[in-house]
């Protein structure tokens, strides 16, 4: 069988990336915390191969440590996602009526709060944190995993090997658990690799607010808004972790395209 | 029609009630007292009573609401907590400068993306078409806010053509304006118009696997006639879609970029207003984007309805 190229790409881009993280726990180049003022907004050099920025951290040591960052959050936003969509379609897909009206509705007004706009609301009630950002995200992300999820369901409940265990007695539940979840399981899959793509860049542009991952903790949005103040002098540390940012984006991006070919062949 | 139309405004206005609610219930509900906040250190608790007293704070919530939506309602958005500014007049000044910039974003992202996408949906299967894929895949990727300090690296700092951050405004100099605009819109416009090249690509290559094309091919016109004829209006209900989306996310991208240009608009007022913990303006300001963002959602379901008679006649 062949495997779509996108497959391919984005799980080699993927792949660098979680393997960067796993790295960077045990093993980075320099401490990425470690401050050396007399070697601050140095170039491309030995001993500092991307260079350092501005109280003279090591840029790459701090990009690599920016993966585990990224990957965190990720993580952290598709699990609130999935964990509050899934069960939300599902309740709409089983129950139908009064409920699924609710919920539907209820999802189409959080699907108008775009994800950025939901942090930043989260940041100025609660203090602006990594949690903040994670929990605003992974909720504006609820909706489209609660869509995918009442749509399969409205049309396994039409199956009849459904009706024929609703006769026999099984619950709803059981329903969800044996007979709608495996059969959503492959979109489920393309849409959290989608939803990861979303949540790095709203990570980014929030950390480059200053209302997402706060320092010391290394993270690709911050160290791009650390950068503009010296970008007469060091414009290359402007775009070392925009690269990073794209290409993870990039990588999950095109894993969920490649996923979805494979999954799910339509022409 | 008459009907569905009615029934959708109803929605709307649910929808927007809905959305009030939650921006009302997180800013409100949720733990965190603003009164503390702004005494900060030399609050006693007489004066935090009497701050509290003085916005509203000891009525009850639901009153606090009906007294907020009542009061957008008639274009009265309350008063800054910090600068004891009406807030209404604010937003107004704000809009002189990122209504232009979302403007020339989104014409930005139109001019490009209109011919790229239906280049590469015409020649998909052709190297160029490929080229212009893969390219947009990557644009998609890029986060707007680092196109915009690469952009202010090469044409501000090293080419020095243009301004790398803040604002001139309209009243002093209108192309200094300009100026300032330039680079903020085109690092939206150009990362939009990614987005929507691969969307108008997808709806090109759909429509011509349609049989009403294949009929006109048949019956001798060229691919391109074909299309021009037949194809693009029909391409155009997604694509009309994705335009309203789009809106969201050029909303979104003006808020970030608004802030690597320091440009006194919207976005930079909401994250200045967050930073002053300033909740009203908060409120206010996240709500009326909402609203934006559902009311286009809107426009945009009335306007396939008439771009498409099929979904004009189907329930």
């Amino acid at each position: 069988m062949k495997l779509p190229p996108t497959l391919l790409v984005g799980g080699l881009l993927v792949g660098l990336v979680v393997l960067t993280a796993l790295v960077s726990v045990v093993w980075t180049p320099v401490d990425p915390t470690h401050v050396e003022v007399g070697d601050r907004l140095k170039g491309p050099m030995p001993g500092y191969l991307l260079g350092t920025d501005q109280v003279g951290r090591d840029e790459l040591s701090r990009l690599m440590a920016g993966a585990t960052n990224t990957l965190i959050i990720g993580i952290v936003t598709v699990v609130i996602a999935l964990g509050i969509g899934v069960p939300l379609g599902g309740v709409a897909a089983l129950y139908r009526g009064r409920l699924e009206d609710a919920t539907m509705r209820l999802s189409d007004v959080l699907l108008a709060f775009p994800a950025i706009l939901l942090a930043i609301l989260f940041a100025a009630v609660f203090q602006p944190s990594r949690l903040t950002a994670m929990a605003a995200i992974g909720i504006a992300l609820v909706p489209v995993f609660a869509r995918v999820v009442r749509g399969a369901g409205l049309q396994v409940m039409q199956q009849d090997y459904v009706t024929i265990v609703r006769t026999y007695g099984g619950t709803r539940v059981w329903i969800f658990v044996r007979h709608l979840l495996p059969n959503v399981s492959s979109v489920l899959i393309v849409q959290a690799t989608v939803a990861f793509a979303v949540a790095i860049l709203a990570e980014a542009a929030l950390s480059y607010l200053g209302l997402g991952t706060p320092p010391p903790t290394p993270s690709w949005g911050r160290m791009l808004s650390e950068s503009q103040t010296f970008l007469n002098q060091a414009p290359l540390l402007a775009v070392w972790p925009g690269v990073a940012i794209a290409l993870a984006v990039l990588g999950f991006n095109l894993l969920g395209d490649g996923l979805r070919d494979l999954l799910d062949p339509k022409p | 029609m008459l009907i569905q139309i009615l029934n959708r405004l109803a929605w709307l206005v649910v929808s927007l009630i809905l959305a009030s609610l939650l921006v009302f219930a997180v800013v409100n509900v949720l733990p965190g007292d603003v009164a503390a906040v702004i005494l900060g250190t030399s609050a006693t608790p007489q004066s935090l009573e009497t701050l509290r007293h003085q916005l509203g704070l000891d009525q009850p919530a639901w009153l606090r609401y009906v007294q907020w939506i009542g009061g957008m309602l008639r274009s009265d958005f309350g008063t800054s907590l910090l600068s004891h500014s009406d807030v209404g007049p604010l937003i107004v000044q704000k809009l002189a400068v990122s209504g232009p910039l979302a403007l020339g974003s989104a014409v930005i992202s139109v001019a490009v993306a209109l011919p790229l996408g239906v280049l590469a949906g015409v020649h998909y299967r052709r190297f160029s078409g490929a080229l212009i894929s893969a390219l947009s895949l990557l644009g998609i990727a890029v986060p707007a806010f680092w196109a915009g300090l690469l952009l202010a690296t090469v044409f501000a700092i090293q080419l020095k053509l243009l301004p790398a951050g803040g604002f001139v405004d309209w009243s002093e100099s209108p192309i200094g304006a300009l100026r300032s605009l330039v680079l903020p819109a085109l690092a939206l416009g150009l990362v939009q118009a990614a987005v929507l090249t691969r969307y108008i690509r997808s709806a090109i290559i759909d429509v011509q696997r349609e049989d009403f094309i294949r009929t006109a091919r048949a019956k001798g016109l060229t691919r391109w006639q074909a299309l021009r004829r037949h194809g693009f209006r029909y391409a155009a209900i997604p694509v009309v879609t994705i335009l309203g989306i789009q809106l969201t996310g050029l909303l979104v991208g003006a808020i970030v970029i608004e802030n690597v240009f320091v440009l006194p608009g919207l976005g930079r007022l909401l994250f200045q207003s967050v930073g002053n913990r300033d909740l009203i303006v908060v409120q206010d300001l996240v709500m009326l984007l909402t609203a934006v963002v559902l009311i286009v959602n809107f426009l945009v379901d009335l306007s396939y309805r008439l771009l498409d008679p099929r979904i004009r006649s189907s329930a």
